[in-house]
């Protein structure tokens, strides 16, 4: 432990010749697969982001006549029992899918932290944030996403429209169901980084609480942070294939990876790309994410540095 | 390893079953049912729902049924009652069955005739909120004469007698098991609901709702030698798909309802050769109901109801024909339907003496003569290529029950009205929920909290009448009647409710025909509702079962009792 302390403290010095942001890209590089994962998932936003403006047909346009077709020139990926191109499907699906993983995982993130930081460091907020933590883990997930759709769901339709009003209501649902483990990880590391002796030292100088946190405590945990941020990712969009899935998530007309891979289970056997590719995408993109989040711890622990 | 004791139980009886001449009651093991659309209740009084009729029929029956070919066939009566036989009277203001002798309740009493008198008077209870009421509209009185006879008298002469206690959806209940259950009680009697007791050849022995029933032959059923399966699994939920491959492709189920799946994959499940489809068209139809209240949440509890008042698009004429004339029933019944289906603009598709042509121009898309009424009727596009007039948006919320053909239709349709400048927001509701009548649920089609909404419906047997009262100013649902009316638009016509009313006097085919066509004519010429699909009813039937006759005019299970497993 005394060792740990030992190089935690020494971190601000050893970064004098290199950035901090130069020394994590240094050790980040060591590990293949973060490498490898962060190539790919960048490969996946070119392709999903600027993939539209190569491959122009609108995901929406109906066209009978050429349904169930295998790739082609025309359809890459093929084309759905409407004749839907599904090149397009998966790029518009992609967007929607990785921009409720990201928004969901940040929600979900400063949830965690939030509550893992103050229950950590307040001892006194201890015993009924965790309790609340208990709550939201004990809580069956299905039933509450119900009830919350239920009840917001005309209301935020009515504020923000049908689209942004059901990105809003999922991006909540999935980011106040999945802020608990965060929490309890960083409460652990949290309670761990309190009792060293530069936050005696700290606090003993005067520096008011919320520096404390601010300045000590968080650059300490933020390697955990990092990693639940990366599984956030995978999750969220997992979760939110799931409600696509049940039909709780967005419009059919909406394509996401979730409810494209729904729609297309039925006709595995007729045209099997449909179920290849949103599948394949959302494998991996939750492959990559975890490698890139397993370099990045490795790149922040303290505990590395020395070696 | 209860699977495998059924299995086992299930062999064994085959194959003592096998080695008799005659098969005997409960020899032929398990028989096992798949229903994608869960059941929630066993009581069809309390739900509207073709799963919860369908399901109850091999439970409760009614005094006569509709054969496969749309005849009447006495049931739990010795024979129909006919002007001739002297079962009807004379003026038509009466009817009087003779039930069978020596039929019993599964328990082992008699059944007799009060207890059809307390079938009449639970659903006609005050506040009872009956599924079925309008299926003993004008009746004043039922009475017992004796023990064994039942005399129904109507207000006015009725023309068509068969209505009440014919038919799947109304099926005679017990009175020693439901006398507490009247009125405002009715749906807090979960025990009465949930295994209701009965003249038919299954008992209920568990019931989950929205999950699996569990039903064993009635011992005391009238035929000693049937059913000749000793149990059946009605499995309940998942989707139309993997029901078809549970019986097409894996021979798990014996018998799946209800494949309303894309034909092209159906196609490929049936090249495994383990069971085969059948289909009937009767009268469903596969329709879009346009709401004429308003559904707005900002008028709380009186969204979609009368009190709050007129839509203020969809209750333009023009908006609701271009509406029907935008959509080309020919793509989606290819896309959805295929050999399954045929394109119709009527809601009464069948028998063939009611067909009309009236409204066969919605049969041909025309998007051109959509634009060109809208233009005439003021609704301008906008910016954004939407139609408005007065600040009105022609954006309309469409939902209907998650199934892929469903939002495959919904899909077309869209993109046929975005060309005639109309924005559509999709939505679908699991099925279970949709069709659940769960008063607590803002999603059931009764509430209605939505423009249009998709679904199929159809009629018992083969006269509309019953059916066509739906659509009467009386039976629109509002919270007042608990949401149970079936008159989903909420139209009301006085004209209409005269047509209906004049029905209920004709004796006359050919005039009652007529009327008929007039009122089928006026529901899809005013826009109550948008007709897309005339519908077969397509179930897939494992190829080791026997004896199902499939029938579009009553339950699909209606003759359970003599089906048997293939030897």
């Amino acid at each position: 432990m005394t060792d740990a302390t030992a190089t935690l403290a020494a971190t601000p010095k050893t970064a004098e010749t290199e950035t901090p942001l130069a020394l994590f890209w240094r050790r980040f590089r060591r590990h293949k697969g973060g490498v490898a994962g962060l190539v790919i998932f960048v490969a996946i936003l070119a392709i999903v982001y600027i993939g539209p403006f190569i491959h122009t047909i609108d995901p929406n346009k109906i066209d009978i006549r050429a349904k169930n077709k295998g790739p082609s020139l025309l359809h890459p990926f093929g084309t759905d029992n409407l004749g839907h191109d599904m090149l397009a499907q998966v790029m518009a699906g992609g967007q929607i899918s990785l921009a409720v993983g990201m928004t969901a995982m940040l929600l979900a993130l400063f949830l965690g932290t939030l509550v893992g930081v103050m229950a950590g460091y307040f001892r006194r907020l201890d015993g009924p944030l965790m309790r609340l933590t208990d709550l939201f883990l004990a809580l069956p997930l299905l039933p509450l996403l119900l009830v919350i759709i239920m009840l917001f769901r005309d209301t935020l339709r009515a504020a923000f429209g049908p689209e942004t009003g059901i990105f809003i209501l999922i991006v909540f649902v999935i980011g106040i169901t999945s802020w608990m483990h965060t929490a309890r990880i960083v409460r652990g590391d949290v309670l761990a980084v309190k009792s060293l002796e530069f936050i005696t030292a700290a606090q003993s100088s005067g520096m008011r609480e919320y520096r404390i946190v601010l300045k000590h405590i968080l650059p300490n945990v933020l390697s955990s942070i990092m990693v639940s941020a990366t599984l956030g990712i995978a999750s969220a969009i997992i979760t939110e294939s799931a409600l696509s899935f049940l039909g709780l998530g967005f419009p059919s007309d909406f394509p996401t990876w979730g409810r494209l891979l729904f729609d297309g289970a039925n006709f595995l056997q007729i045209t099997p790309s449909r179920v290849l590719w949103p599948g394949l995408a959302i494998s991996l993109t939750v492959l990559s994410v975890n490698y890139m989040g397993d370099a990045v711890r490795d790149a922040l622990d303290p505990r590395s540095m020395s070696r | 390893m209860t699977r495998f004791k059924i299995l086992l139980a299930g062999t064994v009886a085959a194959l003592a079953a096998a080695t008799s001449a005659h098969a005997g009651r409960g020899t032929d093991g398990d028989a096992k049912i798949l229903f994608w659309q869960a059941v929630s209740t066993l009581n069809p009084y309390l739900s509207g729902g073709t799963k919860e009729v369908y399901s109850s029929s091999m439970i409760i029956e009614p005094l006569a049924r509709y054969d496969e070919t749309g005849s009447l066939v006495p049931w739990l009566v010795t024979e129909i009652p006919t002007v001739q036989n002297g079962g009807v009277a004379s003026d038509m203001k009466s009817i009087t069955w003779k039930l069978k002798p020596g039929v019993k309740w599964s328990d082992g009493t008699d059944f007799t005739a009060d207890d059809v008198v307390f079938t009449w008077q639970y659903c006609t209870a005050p506040d009872g909120g009956c599924a079925q009421k309008a299926q003993f509209e004008g009746i004043t009185k039922v009475e017992a004469v004796d023990k064994q006879t039942v005399k129904v008298s109507f207000s006015e002469p009725k023309y068509y007698p068969y209505g009440a206690f014919v038919g799947a959806q109304q099926p005679i209940i017990q009175k020693a098991q439901f006398k507490d259950c009247v009125g405002a009680k009715a749906p807090g009697c979960t025990s009465a609901n949930f295994g209701p007791i009965g003249t038919g050849p299954f008992v209920v022995k568990e019931f989950k709702p929205n999950d699996v029933i569990t039903l064993t032959a009635n011992t005391n059923f009238r035929d000693a030698s049937k059913p000749a399966f000793a149990s059946v699994t009605l499995k309940g939920g998942g989707d139309a798909a993997s029901a078809a491959r549970a019986v097409l492709e894996t021979g798990e189920y014996d018998y799946a309802w209800n494949m309303q799946v894309e034909p092209e994959v159906l196609e490929t499940m049936l090249k495994a050769g383990k069971g085969k489809l059948v289909n009937a068209f009767g009268t469903q139809v596969e329709r879009i109901n346009i709401n004429w209240t308003n559904p707005d949440p900002k008028l709380g509890d009186k969204r979609s109801t009368v009190e709050g008042g007129k839509h203020p698009a969809l209750s333009d004429p023009a908006v609701r024909k271009a509406l029907s004339m935008a959509i080309d029933r020919d793509i989606i019944n290819e896309a959805g339907y295929g050999a399954a289906g045929k394109p119709t603009c009527n809601i009464v598709p069948a028998p063939d003496v009611y067909i009309s042509t009236a409204n066969d121009w919605c049969l041909k898309q025309d998007i051109a003569g959509a634009n060109k009424l809208l233009d005439d009727a003021g609704w301008k596009k906008g910016p954004d290529g939407i139609r408005a007039k007065d600040g009105v948006k022609l954006s309309f919320l469409y939902q209907t029950s998650t199934n892929s053909v469903r939002q495959g239709t919904q899909a077309l349709v869209k993109d046929w009205w975005n060309q005639i400048g109309v924005a559509s927001e999709l939505r679908n509701i699991a099925a279970s929920v949709f069709f659940g009548g769960d008063p607590a649920s803002p999603d059931t089609f009764q509430k209605f909290y939505a423009d249009l909404e998709m679904y199929t419906n159809n009629f018992d047997g083969t006269d509309p009448e019953k059916y066509l009262t739906e659509w009467l100013c009386n039976k629109i649902p509002s919270p007042a009647n608990g949401w149970q009316g079936q008159n989903m638009p909420r139209y009301c016509n006085p004209d209409y409710d005269k047509i209906v009313a004049e029905l209920s006097k004709t004796g006359d085919l050919a005039k009652r025909a007529e009327l008929v066509k007039k009122a089928n004519d006026m529901l899809t010429a005013e826009g109550a509702h948008i007709p897309l699909i005339h519908r077969g009813q397509v179930s897939a039937i494992s190829a080791k079962l026997e004896g199902v006759r499939m029938n579009a005019w009553d339950s699909e299970l209606w003759n359970i009792a003599d089906w048997s497993r293939k030897k």
